[in-house]
């Protein structure tokens, strides 16, 4: 983001109160979105992000703040002049139109010439790989075919930005799975600026260049996807994005170049960088499942060889196995912890007998790098 | 033996069971004998239409010729044409209104629109006739303006219809495809006529034809809003039958019958039917 480029939408200070309601939907949020990336809206419903995505369209009226689109204030521009589509939740194909038509019907309302139109159609068509089926009526589509009729009838317009509002929750998983890929193929074909919203951290993990967290109308943490993920700002984000153990505990050591923090739940948590935040205050401690080894208890020296970047007795753990899902990948376990806190790790399976290591009420250790716990003060 | 070799019924062939055949023969027996014997004695060479006496159809002739009967037929088919149209209108509008805002007292707006389904015909037609005897309506006018009392009247107790039906076909529209319409740019009307309007037509020709036949078909509020000069079919049906029925009758009626039962077919086949089971 360094390139001395101009944001395509600057949001600035945006807040939408709806009346009667007793938080704001959208809370004094800022952010600049630039030309050519893939943005991604991810929050839990109710967060604001679709009120957000809609006040960039025009649907909704922010109740204070500015939207620049390309420079260009939008507080007096309806939907119908944004330089904006929308790609909506719902598809909204018309359903007593052909696929031709649909895709036609914006140029058609701009007054562009009938050979323009087809030959525009027959290009976004086989953009979306839709060729072969003008003729259909929206009914005789499957719902992944639909959507790219939806796809197809927003960038014949040729919007400085494409919106999409949650655009794939109606597909089943594989569909979807396919469809994350070819979104973001399709991205980086035509160029436009996409700005997706989307409760599905999947979602927004495979596709964004960027993603802004949402909560309660106001951004947690906006950043590429996997600083978001290996770098959470709080909680919040921790938790949403991917599983996580958190354990609350007090700042023991914090130097420059190293922090301690002790965890009544986990144990003494070691951190081979330093951390922002004073001596003895109160803070969290974010481990993801996947960045703790499982051990059977008596390998000792192997536990010390692998934790010998902290010191003695630091980033161990101890407790019983309390349950177990195998998921093919990965095996799930849920641990008890001496303390009585519960963790819970993922264990690859690297070979076909992985998953016989270990069952229901074995004693295991546990230990971890000292660069993966995260630090968060809130 | 041959009662049991019969093949098993299956679950849903309903068809075969004994019973389940002869109710719905009786229900339709029922339903339709008395519009068969109506549509057959129209053709009954007799003056009294009791006893058939062979095949005729010169009381369809004499219906013809029966210069107030045709008036009042012609009166009946243009204030059915002008309410259907007015209602329609109004109707649809009120349907719209009901369904995209939100209002001061409009739980006692949709209550009141819907009065005059429910108020007893008997009050409406009493209503009408101490309403336009207060306001001192003119009586009297040229023809087709001697139909305005009825016209009007016609239409306040057609268009709750309309509402209805519109309104429960824009329960099912989904609001996103007029906000995509306008996302291409479309502007409010051309919203409205290429997204709104396609999807509530099959509610459009159900409520038209409801209006329709409602209002042709109307004695009560017509007998009492109707001025001394002016009649229309029903009321011109019920004096003829005070003195004699005769085949005349029952051909004007049948007349009547297949006029509005080939409308409504038309308007199924080429609009309601299969709109509404494209759109589901």
């Amino acid at each position: 983001m360094t390139e001395a480029k101009l944001p395509i939408i600057s949001i600035q200070n945006i807040t939408k109160r709806y009346p009667g309601a007793p938080v704001a939907a959208v809370d004094n949020v800022s952010l600049d979105i630039m030309p050519g990336e893939f943005f991604v809206l991810l929050g839990p419903s109710g967060c604001g992000k679709t009120t957000l995505l809609r006040m960039i369209a025009g649907f909704e009226i922010p109740t204070s703040g500015t939207i620049l689109i390309d420079g260009q204030d939008m507080a007096a521009v309806p939907p119908n002049k944004r330089p904006v589509n929308m790609v909506f939740q719902s598809y909204a194909v018309f359903p007593h139109m052909s696929v031709e038509q649909n895709v036609g019907y914006g140029l058609r309302i701009a007054g562009v010439g009938g050979d323009e139109i087809s030959s525009r159609v027959r290009e976004a068509l086989e953009l979306v790989k839709l060729d072969g089926l003008e003729k259909r009526k929206p009914d005789q589509l499957s719902g992944g075919q639909r959507q790219r009729v939806a796809l197809a009838r927003s960038l014949v317009m040729r919007p400085k930005v494409l919106l999409l509002d949650e655009p794939l929750s109606a597909l089943d998983a594989k569909l979807r799975a396919q469809m994350q890929f070819e979104l973001s193929d399709l991205q980086d074909e035509v160029g436009i600026t996409f700005v997706t919203v989307t409760h599905d951290q999947d979602e927004a993990l495979s596709m964004a260049g960027r993603i802004a967290v949402m909560n309660k109308g106001e951004v947690a943490q906006l950043a590429t996807p996997s600083d978001l993920y290996e770098y959470p700002a709080n909680r919040f984000v921790a938790d949403f994005v991917g599983s996580v153990n958190l354990f609350e505990g007090k700042l023991t050591l914090d130097e420059p170049d190293r922090a301690a923090v002790d965890c009544p739940g986990l144990g003494k948590v070691y951190l081979n960088h330093g951390v922002t935040g004073s001596h003895g205050s109160d803070v969290w401690v974010a481990l993801r499942p996947e960045k703790i080894y499982l051990h059977v208890p008596g390998e000792g020296k192997a536990i010390r060889a692998a934790a010998q970047d902290a010191p003695e007795d630091h980033n161990l753990a101890r407790g019983h196995i309390k349950g177990m899902s195998y998921l093919g990948d990965i095996t799930l376990f849920e641990i008890k912890l001496d303390s009585g806190a519960m963790i819970r790790v993922s264990r690859p399976n690297l070979s076909r007998h992985d998953q016989e290591d270990f069952t229901w009420d074995d004693r295991v250790s546990m230990h971890w790098r000292a660069d993966s716990p995260v630090v968060l003060l809130s | 033996m041959a009662l049991f070799n019969r093949t098993p019924r299956a679950p849903l062939e309903y068809s075969r069971t004994l019973w389940l055949r002869g109710w719905v023969t009786a229900v339709m027996v029922f339903l339709y004998a008395p519009l068969i014997v109506l549509m057959v004695f129209s053709f009954n060479d007799s003056k009294r239409n009791v006893v058939w006496r062979g095949f005729s159809t010169k009381y369809y002739v004499k219906a013809w010729n029966d210069s107030t009967l045709v008036e009042a037929l012609v009166n009946s088919l243009t204030i059915a044409a002008l309410a259907t149209l007015f209602s329609l209108v109004l109707g649809t509008f009120a349907a719209i209104m009901l369904w995209r805002f939100r209002f001061p007292f409009k739980g006692a707006v949709d209550g009141v629109m819907s009065l005059p389904i429910i108020v007893p015909e008997i009050c409406l037609g009493v209503a009408f006739l101490i309403f336009f005897a207060a306001i001192d309506w003119p009586s009297g006018l040229i023809w087709p303006f001697n139909l305005s009392a009825i016209t009007i009247a016609h239409i306040t107790f057609c268009f709750p219809f309309v509402t209805m039906v519109v309104r429960s076909r824009l329960a099912s529209f989904n609001k996103e495809q007029e906000e995509a319409a306008k996302d291409l740019g479309a502007s409010e009307w051309q919203a409205f006529r290429d997204v709104l309007l396609p999807h509530i037509r099959p509610a459009l020709v159900a409520g038209a034809l409801l209006a329709f036949t409602l209002s042709l078909d109307d004695f009560v509020i017509t007998f009492f809003t109707a001025g001394p000069d002016t009649i229309t079919f029903p009321v011109k049906v019920y004096s003829m039958v005070r003195f004699s029925v005769t085949p005349v009758v029952n051909a004007a009626s049948t007349v009547l019958i297949i006029l509005t039962v080939v409308l409504t077919a038309l308007a199924l086949k080429y609009q309601g039917v299969k709109s509404i089971a494209e759109s589901h």
